[in-house]
């Protein structure tokens, strides 16, 4: 799972959770695989971030170095941020751990990069 | 589909696209054609602008077929299965989107506004199943529909490729979806043909008043032609672009040194790569 995954990932699915955002990470293996830089994806998809919830991502597996505090109003032109966040949205990858629902505490498994959002019957809404 | 009968009606779809099932989506050239091809049509009727790299959702991506359709787009994807097979055979493709395990019935778990566009291949018929006691078909797409519409931006398109078991099932799942805020309707490809047809349900999330776009093979000729407004999208790119023109010989060298990184198996370049065939009948 990307950490740009986790910042759109909820657990609002959940009867009675009502943001469930951010899920808490735990990382057993972390894999950084490359990726194409794409800079207009980059541009694009910033404003739809949750700023302070990719930093914290991002800190709680290690890659939390040269994220600034707050986001620039623009980043046309600053190649090196604009590589920076590329990395950790779309390379940084967790292959094994766990998401957990910031309200209720269930915990949802990420196994082989594959993070497991199944419900069961009572926490169906 | 033949003689064995619809794949719904035999078991879960977490069980029915077991390991064997799964496998078939790498090895069965005639499948996976098929998946491509429904796939792009798809692609179509979701009309992004061409020079934009969006923001994508795959329900029922399974093996990534369609999703490698969208990478091969320049588009970010996310994909969601119920299938723990069909997703380990995404991540033997390497598959440039990322991938959740989970069943749509139960709801889209985003944050509000988060794609610019949803495609969907050949899944949304088994949301029309009873598969456990407690599912009532009625209510789940009800749950996927309206969850959906959330996670979407306004205006955005929803195209689900999909084969209704009959017209009450059409009926139910055009029904919730208006319910759940859609506008929009179906498409129906070479409705005379009982082989070609194909069946296409074009969802619009809100936002300026969208045209239905028309039907391939229908001897109606469209006033206002989804054909005219695709193109008109396709003109607007401007010369000079860094992203090769799609089917261009660039454009396909691009592709396969994706898939060659990949470590899979592509034919070598020659000078005929990418060159238009001359038509033969
Ligand atoms: C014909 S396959 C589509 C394959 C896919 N487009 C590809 O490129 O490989 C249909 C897929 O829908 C999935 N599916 C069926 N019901 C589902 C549900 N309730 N939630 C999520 N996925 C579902 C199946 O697991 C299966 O992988």
């Amino acid at each position: 799972m990307k950490l740009l995954t986790h910042n759109i990932l909820t657990s609002n699915i959940i009867k009675g959770v009502t943001r469930g955002f951010p899920l808490k990470i735990k990382s057993s293996r972390l894999e950084v695989k490359e990726v194409d830089f794409n800079p207009d994806f980059i541009l694009r998809i910033l404003p739809k971030l949750d700023w302070s919830a990719l930093r914290q991502a991002a800190t709680e597996v290690g890659y939390g170095n040269g994220l600034p505090e707050e986001l620039p109003s623009s980043l046309e032109g600053d190649d090196s941020l604009q590589k920076t966040i590329h990395n950790i949205l779309l390379q940084v990858e967790i292959v094994e751990g766990e998401l957990e629902c910031p309200e209720t505490g269930r915990k949802f498994p990420i196994q082989n990069g594959i993070p497991n959002m199944l419900l069961n019957e009572d926490e169906v809404s | 589909m033949a003689s064995s009968g619809r794949p719904e009606r035999q078991a879960p779809p977490e069980l029915f696209y077991n390991e064997t099932e799964a496998r078939k989506y790498t090895s069965n050239s005639r499948m996976i054609e098929i998946q491509q091809k429904l796939s792009e049509r798809a692609m179509e009727l979701l009309a992004l602008p061409e020079d934009t790299s969006c923001y994508i959702l795959d329900i029922g991506c399974g093996s990534g077929l369609s999703g490698e359709c969208l990478t091969d787009n320049d588009h970010v994807w996310v994909g969601m299965d119920i299938s723990p097979h069909m997703l380990d055979i995404a991540r033997e493709r390497e598959v440039e989107g990322d991938i959740i395990l989970g069943d749509m019935g139960d709801g889209m778990p985003f944050r509000p506004g988060s794609f610019d566009g949803v495609i969907s291949i050949s899944a949304l018929q088994w949301l029309c199943n009873a598969d456990k006691a407690f599912h009532k078909p009625a209510k789940r797409l009800y749950t996927f529909f309206s969850t959906l519409y959330g996670v979407l931006s306004r205006g955005a398109r929803a195209v689900f490729q999909f084969y209704p078991e009959n017209s009450s099932q059409i009926e139910m799942i055009t029904q919730q979806a208006m319910k759940a805020g859609f506008t929009g309707g179906l498409v129906v490809d070479y409705p005379n043909s009982t082989k070609a047809k194909k069946m296409f349900l074009c969802l619009f999330a809100g936002g300026a008043h969208q045209q239905l776009p028309t039907g391939l093979g229908t001897d109606t000729v469209p006033q206002e032609s989804s054909g005219a407004s695709f193109s008109a999208f396709r003109e607007k790119r401007k010369r000079g672009d860094r992203k090769p023109l799609k089917n261009s010989r660039e454009w396909i060298l691009q592709k396969k040194e994706r898939r060659r990184k990949q470590g899979r198996e592509v034919p070598v370049d020659t000078k005929y790569t990418g060159r238009k065939r001359k038509a033969r009948f």
